[in-house]
């Protein structure tokens, strides 16, 4: 598929923020643990424990944002593309008229962001093809959109 | 919901009975020191009891168990105290399946079954229905399930004609001998003769451990050999014939299956050529068709939703199973770059896909080579994936979804810019066949 010419959307900038704060928050409890866990017996082991830990949530933070990044969508004439995965790329190409049917669901970090994730289920149990981190409207948006182009679409089994 | 339409009907009465199937025969055995004597009546006032109150079960749900043919749907209304009324609509039926296992062959009943389509689509049992009458109302409800306007041609003529063998052409069928030898080198068949090779070896040198031995994997023995009868039972003699409604299969050596797989519902169709088949010329034809089938009870027709269409053959023989599946099925020709063998070393020698304005062939596998055809039409959606390796390869490969969860076919390990154009080509013909399905 030339990837040139299809004009990829991404999830809102928000999810970034949002999960670069997981890791980050991730990251400092569990240094905070260990310091706390160790600083009894040797203060030195206990800062070099939390240190590590530290700079193994410094390389999250590097991985995540190039995983955020890496997810995208774009709505074709009869299918909807959708890329992700940073070592393991991936691009799912999901007609309208195979969608059985589309989930907004929001947990409650995502909720405090105002963002949703739109999932879309076929028949096909192995085409999991979700976009994480949409703003609440635009998710709202993409799943109306989605339903009414597999509706003017469906194709039986 | 009322009986005034009079379509209510029941089941057969001995359904029950035969339900319970082992069960029944178990309880024989349990009752048959208090039946044959020895022993007073008030002794096994408990087992009795519990007879008692298993038939009393079984008749309760014989009696609050009903169902109809309601326009275009078959309903049936079952439970005493949890009611349900189950609804299912006719167009969505995927198969109709006629299973009789032994017990049922016994009493003469047969129990019919309806797979219905959907990621959600369940099975309609009616277990059991009288034998005779099981025939003609398969016929009927697949002529509903066309549509209307064939109903009207079909049912006349199914409905009194009662069998409809004579409209069948039979197109493939397997030998018994051949079955039993195919079984013999499988997979199921090896476990089991090497069982059975550790036990005869251990009797001889230690007859004493092998009484040990025996006694401690009983479990493992029934096991084992539970699998390899199941595999005969369900593939003996089964018989591929093409008729009006479909394709027809027969199998079984005790319990008989009788299934119809509409045209047009087979979601895919793969190849399987095991390591020893090899050797011998031998091949494996199953098809996918959509709907769930959960394994239960005696006399389960597959695993999962695969079925075998031949279940062992020879290639020429599947490739014309394949031709009245799945008409000008094209060739896969096209083969990996030199590279792959770095990576799949062992997948290197099978590795090849092919595409025709209808279909796509994928051909992959370690020991045994599995091909997958996929009608375009059928594609629920294709996935491109680039992983660490293949990324230092200029690789990727292209995974085509069918419904369900028992197949999928994947174009493993094309040139990066190959698989590009590839998934370009599949998408826009993929598109093109589901406008002409339409």
């Amino acid at each position: 598929m030339p990837a040139a010419d299809i004009a990829w959307l991404t999830p809102s900038p928000r999810l970034l923020t949002m999960r670069r704060l997981e890791a980050g928050v991730v990251a400092i409890v569990v240094a905070a643990a260990l310091f706390a866990a160790l600083a009894g017996t040797s203060l030195l082991a206990a800062a070099i424990a939390g240190a590590a830990a530290l700079a193994a949530g410094a390389a999250a933070e590097v991985f995540v944002t190039r995983r955020v990044r890496a997810w995208g969508y774009a709505e074709r004439e009869d299918d909807l593309f959708v890329r992700r995965g940073v070592l393991y790329a991936r691009l799912s190409v999901i007609p309208y008229g195979r969608m059985q049917f589309i989930d907004v669901t929001a947990g409650p970090v995502e909720r405090a962001f105002g963002l949703a994730t739109v999932r879309m289920h076929t028949a096909a149990a192995a085409s999991d093809a979700r976009i994480p981190g949409l703003a609440a409207e635009e998710a709202a948006r993409v799943r109306d959109r989605l339903a009414e182009l597999g509706e003017a679409q469906a194709a039986g089994l | 919901m009322s009986d005034g339409g009079g379509g209510w009907r029941r089941l057969h009465p001995l359904s029950p009975v035969v339900r319970a199937g082992r069960g029944t025969i178990a309880l024989f055995v349990v009752l048959a020191p208090a039946l044959l004597g020895g022993r007073s009546f008030t002794d096994s006032y408990v087992q009795f009891a519990v007879v008692g109150v298993v038939f009393l079960l079984g008749f309760v749900s014989w009696l609050v168990t009903r169902w109809r043919i309601d326009g275009d749907d078959l309903r049936i209304e079952t439970g005493l105290l949890k009611r349900q009324s189950l609804r299912y609509p006719l167009a969505q039926v995927q198969a109709i399946d006629i299973v009789r296992p032994g017990l049922a062959r016994i009493v003469k009943v047969a129990e019919l079954r309806l797979r219905m389509g959907g990621a959600t689509g369940g099975t309609a049992r009616l277990a059991y229905l009288n034998e005779r009458e099981a025939e003609p109302l398969r016929d009927r409800l697949l002529a509903l399930a066309h549509g209307g306007g064939d109903a009207l041609d079909v049912t006349p003529d199914a409905g009194p004609g009662g069998t409809p063998a004579g409209d069948e052409t039979v197109l493939a069928s397997v030998p018994t001998g051949r079955l039993a030898a195919s079984i013999l080198v499988s997979d199921v068949g090896l476990a089991a003769e090497a069982v059975l090779t550790a036990l005869i070896v251990t009797a001889f040198l230690a007859p004493a451990a092998a009484g040990g031995i025996l006694g401690g994997g009983v479990a493992e023995v029934i096991a084992v050999g539970t699998l390899v009868w199941r595999r005969f039972n369900q593939e003996y003699r089964l018989t591929v014939a093409a008729a009006d409604d479909g394709l027809r299969l027969h199998s079984g050596l005790v319990a008989l299956n009788h299934e119809t797989i509409r045209p047009g519902r087979v979601q895919a169709v793969r190849l399987v050529e095991p390591l020893l088949w090899r050797r011998l010329g031998w091949c494996r034809l199953e098809v996918d068709l959509a709907g769930h089938q959960k394994r239960k009870g005696e006399g389960e027709a597959t695993r999962g939703q695969l079925r075998a269409l031949l279940p062992v053959g020879r290639r020429a023989d599947a490739r014309a199973l394949l031709e009245h599946v799945l008409p000008n099925a094209p060739r896969a020709d096209r083969r990996p770059p030199r590279r792959v063998r770095a990576k799949s070393p062992l997948r290197y020698r099978f590795l090849a896909w092919g595409m025709s304005e209808q279909a796509v062939v994928t051909v992959s596998g370690r020991l045994r080579r599995v091909t997958v055809w996929v009608p375009l039409e059928k594609v629920q959606s294709f996935r491109l994936v680039e992983g660490p390796v293949q990324r230092r390869l200029r690789l990727a490969s292209i995974h085509v979804d069918v419904a369900g969860r028992a197949l999928h076919g994947s174009l493993r390990d094309r040139d990066r810019g190959e698989a590009d154009r590839a998934l370009g080509a599949l998408v826009d013909r993929a598109r093109a066949a589901r406008r002409a399905q339409r």
